[in-house]
């Protein structure tokens, strides 16, 4: 049996995005589906990894957890989203600077939490990153790299952009 | 398996318009953050009612509000709202540390406290802080074309694992406690094999007023080491009125084996739960002496 679709409005990455979506359909599937943005991935599905990772008013979440129509009515910045018309987003320079990317599977979660929280708190700590990115599983890198990458922003954007 | 068969999505701005749903023959399946809703329905141990009902959007039930002597919790509330709250830290600091230690930032970011307290997890981490604060739940209804409400304390709205006394017709709209009296202090402890996006294997929240040395009104509560979050009786009649030295911890350690009723279970030994029970009570009283 076909659940009821619902329409919803929402803000992606900027533009107005308006579609009908299946009352159970999750974020995630909606986003990979319905909207053909891959960028955010699919893994656990349950939460635990992180790699669905999107930041929904301001606040990151997982995804996969999400009902699509608990989009309507707010703003979604996804992975696509960070891209600025100069090129990379800070961050996402930061990470291929320092070699935080291997199988690349878990970055766009782990570089959309990064953003957040650089942006929630300009100076962070390596040891706030580490607690950040908790909720964010990478299977390659042993986070060395990755936290090297978030504090090398971290650094600029706290201290004027010294080094 | 059934498949979903949800005939209505609803996603109100009025708490009548939200209960009114709930009244309807078949129900609502009651969503907010969607962090327990979404893994369970998928794994297939929970099903959906005809109607999936979203109450973030009902006005009036998310927010932290001090109102004379009383501090209320909207059912909505983030787990972050409550990690980030001035109001919080400064009344009942308890709940910011429990909430610190709550998945994961994302999760935070979705999970609400309602949810939590009504997914009724024997190792729901927001029970225990809440227990020694003596908080209750508000149940409303729509009966009579007129809200109803509820309170039940919190100790005695869990009944089993996933089981509350919350009647299908009723929502959670808010979690109510009184501002703890000067004195008051109160610790939490849990535990699992890492820090973050952990089940409790156990964990202890302790509440008492000091007063010269002594402890006062000890409410002691426990996570994971039974079918519900509870109320350690035993530990706190080991503790009333005591000064918190080495004979009222032993006291205290020893009652915890008493209060608490492991089970054997996928992230635990009932032994091993019934040691760090013991070591958690030990550890939060010797915290409380130190200040």
């Amino acid at each position: 049996m076909m659940s009821v679709e619902t329409e919803i409005r929402f803000k992606l990455n900027g533009r107005e995005v308006c579609l009908k979506v299946p009352a159970t359909m999750k974020t995630l599937a909606m986003l990979r589906e319905r909207l053909d943005l891959t960028g955010t991935k699919y893994a656990c599905g349950e939460g635990e990894c992180g790699a669905c990772t999107i930041e929904v008013d301001g606040r990151t979440i997982n995804s996969c957890l999400m009902y699509a129509i608990d989009c309507d009515g707010r703003e979604l910045v996804t992975i696509e989203g960070l891209r600025t018309p100069q090129g990379l987003h800070p961050v996402q320079q930061a990470f291929v600077d320092h070699g935080a990317v291997q199988c690349g599977f878990c970055m766009p979660g782990m570089i959309v939490q990064a953003r957040y929280l650089i942006e929630n708190n300009p100076g962070l700590t390596r040891e706030e990153a580490q607690r950040g990115l908790e909720g964010n599983l990478c299977r390659c890198t042993g986070y060395t790299k990755v936290l090297d990458a978030v504090q090398a922003v971290a650094g600029k954007a706290g201290c004027g952009g010294h080094g | 398996m059934t498949m979903a068969a949800i005939q209505k999505v609803l996603a109100p701005t009025r708490l009548e318009q939200a209960l009114a749903a709930l009244a309807l023959p078949g129900g609502a399946t009651v969503l907010a953050g969607g962090t327990d809703l979404a893994p369970q329905t998928e794994a297939g141990v929970r099903s959906y009612a005809a109607r999936l009902l979203n109450i973030r959007r009902v006005e009036g039930l998310g927010g932290i509000q001090s109102a004379g002597q009383e501090i209320r919790i909207g059912a909505t509330t983030t787990v972050n709202e409550i990690r980030r709250s001035a109001l919080l830290a400064a009344v009942a600091p308890v709940l910011v540390e429990a909430a610190e230690h709550f998945a994961s930032e994302q999760i935070r970011n979705a999970a609400t406290l309602g949810g939590n307290l009504c997914n009724a997890s024997p190792a729901g981490d927001m029970s225990p802080p809440l227990l020694v604060l003596d908080a209750a739940v508000e149940l409303a209804h729509w009966q009579d074309d007129a809200v109803q409400t509820r309170r039940v304390p919190l100790e005695r709205f869990f009944t089993g694992p996933g089981k509350t006394v919350k009647r299908p017709e009723e929502l959670l709209t808010a979690v109510v406690f009184e501002r703890p009296a000067p004195g008051f202090v109160a610790r939490f402890r849990k535990s699992g094999p890492r820090p973050a996006l952990e089940i409790s294997t156990v964990s202890v929240a302790l509440g008492a007023r000091t007063e010269d040395g002594t402890l006062h009104a000890v409410r002691v509560a426990m996570g994971s080491v039974a079918a519900t979050p509870l109320r350690a009786r035993r530990v706190e009649a080991a503790l009333e009125g005591r000064v918190p030295d080495d004979a009222a911890i032993a006291a205290a350690v020893e009652a915890a084996a008493e209060d608490a009723k492991p089970i054997d279970d996928v992230r635990a030994s009932a032994w091993y739960r019934g040691h760090l029970v013991r070591v958690f009570i030990e550890e939060v009283l010797h915290d409380v002496r130190r200040d």
